[in-house]
């Protein structure tokens, strides 16, 4: 599903002694089975950006296109289920929505609103907690007696289950261990590349959008300030810096190598990109040595 | 949930924002009593009058307020057309069973609706002008002299704090689980009254496990911050009682005074 927004604009509460302003003039387009990016600091607008993308929030002017709906300021809440079947999102903290008795029916919960049928669902609830990476066991459980590690697996599966296209992670591995957060994006990379899910994740860790992303978008004060491949962004590390964003922690290695007069092919992103290049530095060395 | 004005604070800096909340306390509620002296037309003009003059000195748009009051308009018309059809006395205009329209049902209604909106536009401009922590504040102190009868003054006015305080994030919470159901394929505004129902419970048990987990870890730091009940406390906001308290307090016997000698 493809997406496109053309001059969006977002206001809070317009007309009101607390009006906001969020997004100013946005022009985007994501294709389908991309993987995007999206990142800027705390109030720059990306989780409002977020929520035009299943017309939880309509834009104040400009439109939103998605697959084949589009959003107007003048759309109505009617009809919009087929969307948000098709776009999941993933909240910040998602553990805080789960409520039913047992896991299962949790997870079920999102299918069946879409007019899955029980058994369907049900299944589903099977398949989804096993790729979230926690077992059949956990079907009956009450999803308030499991960890909170283990409760933002079920919601996620909760979000899955739903078979969106396009899946939506605002920070998904916040608060998580690194263990858990490495096998969680792990997942979500797997989706995308077998699957051919769209995803369009929201995070503040530079070393997850150079593992993962093939686009990226560079949010500040409602306005979108550079957007193309991560190589092309991190490459301009004085901007980075002037916006107080980092680089992934390969690329800032690669950058003090650089000053100490070592030559890349490639900006290097990740710890394996780094590795590869400095291989073959240290080939073409010996060689030269011989 | 947005378009309700009554409750919300907007900072400012004008003559009614600078006033102790303890006379705006005293004096919002001493205001909303003497409505119910009023019993004619020039009564409601002079309390009407009081009311711009405040509403003018605080500095906010008076557009806001007149919003303030449309979420409110069905019950205000829901109480005035009781009033209309059920009061009988003077000239009937209108028969219809047990429904008259009369002379004095409309004036009713009419006293009726000024009332209403005199109440809420003061209400209103009271949380409008006061942070919802000074407000606390004044209540505590009122509520000082109620300890001689053993009632808990400290403990209900944090009781008080932290539930206002708590007012703003548990409203972002509400919409973010909402959000989060919405997402999911729930629609709170479809179907009939019992499927509206339905669709609250995954909104509720969500909330209500969220305020309980909160409320521990509050209570918890709260415990490591040496918090052991009102006993030996001290206050860091001191509130001050200045010469345009005491006149505000004088306004209002002047108020009274007035309306008393326009009174029928």
């Amino acid at each position: 599903m493809d997406i496109r927004f053309e001059e969006v604009n977002f206001t809070y509460q317009p007309k009101t002694p607390f009006e906001q302003r969020v997004l100013f003039d946005i022009n985007l387009e994501i294709p389908s089975h991309s993987y995007t990016a999206i990142v800027g600091h705390t109030g720059s607008g990306k989780s409002t950006l977020l929520q035009h993308l299943n017309a939880l929030l309509k834009p104040t002017s400009g439109r939103v296109i998605l697959g084949n709906r589009e959003i107007t300021p003048e759309t109505t809440n009617k009809n919009l289920k087929p969307l948000r079947k098709k776009v999941g999102i993933v909240f910040q903290f998602p553990e805080s929505q789960l409520f039913e008795e047992t896991v299962a029916k949790d997870i079920a919960f999102g299918p069946k609103n879409f007019g899955v049928s029980e058994e369907e669902a049900t299944r589903l609830a099977a398949e989804m907690i096993e790729l979230v990476g926690l077992d059949a066991s956990y079907l009956d459980r009450s999803p308030f007696d499991l960890s909170g590690g283990q409760m933002r697996r079920v919601a996620i599966a909760g979000v899955l289950a739903m078979e969106p296209e396009v899946i939506i992670l605002d920070e998904p591995t916040a608060g998580l261990d690194p263990k858990g957060r490495k096998e969680m994006m792990d997942m979500f990379y797997r989706l995308h590349k077998d699957k051919g899910l769209s995803i369009i994740l929201v995070t503040h860790l530079m070393d997850d959008v150079a593992e993962y992303a093939d686009y990226m978008i560079v949010l500040e004060k409602g306005k979108i300030q550079k957007d193309g491949h991560p190589r092309e962004i991190f490459s301009d590390y004085a901007w980075l810096k002037e916006k107080q964003l980092g680089v992934p922690s390969a690329t800032e290695f690669a950058f003090r190598l650089m000053d100490e007069g070592v030559q890349f092919s490639q900006l290097p992103l990740t710890v394996a990109e780094l590795a590869d290049e400095l291989t073959a530095n240290i080939k073409g060395d010996l060689k030269k040595h011989e | 949930m947005n378009k309700l004005l009554l409750g919300r604070f907007i900072p400012g800096d004008s003559f009614v924002h600078r006033l102790d909340p303890r006379a705006k306390l005293l004096t919002s509620f001493y205001f909303i009593i003497i409505i119910f002296f009023c019993n004619n037309f020039v009564s409601f003009g002079v309390m009407f009058l009081f009311v711009l003059a405040a509403i003018l000195a605080s500095k906010i748009n008076l557009g806001f307020f007149i919003k303030g009051v449309k979420p409110l308009i069905w019950l205000i018309l829901f109480t005035v057309s009781l009033q209309i059809l059920f009061t009988t006395g003077g000239e009937v205009y209108f028969k219809l069973g047990f429904l008259t329209v009369s002379e004095f049902g409309l004036v009713n209604g009419a006293y009726i609706f000024f009332r209403f909106v005199l109440i809420i536009l003061m209400s209103t401009l009271l949380t409008l002008t006061t942070a919802p922590l000074s407000l606390s504040d004044a209540i505590e102190y009122l509520l000082r002299p109620l300890k001689a009868v053993k009632f808990p003054a400290h403990e209900t006015s944090m009781m008080l704090s932290i539930a206002l305080r708590f007012v703003p994030t548990l409203m972002d919470e509400t919409e973010k689980i909402m959000n989060a159901q919405r997402a999911r394929g729930v629609d709170f505004n479809e179907g009939n009254l019992m499927q509206k129902m339905k669709a609250i419970v995954p909104l509720l048990i969500p909330l209500f496990v969220s305020a309980f987990d909160r409320a521990e870890d509050l209570a918890l730091a709260m415990e490591a911050r040496g918090y052991r009940g009102g006993e030996g406390r001290s206050k860091y906001r001191v509130l001050r009682w200045t010469l345009k308290d005491t006149l505000i307090i004088v306004s209002m016997v002047v108020l009274t005074a007035l309306l008393m000698w326009v009174r029928n």
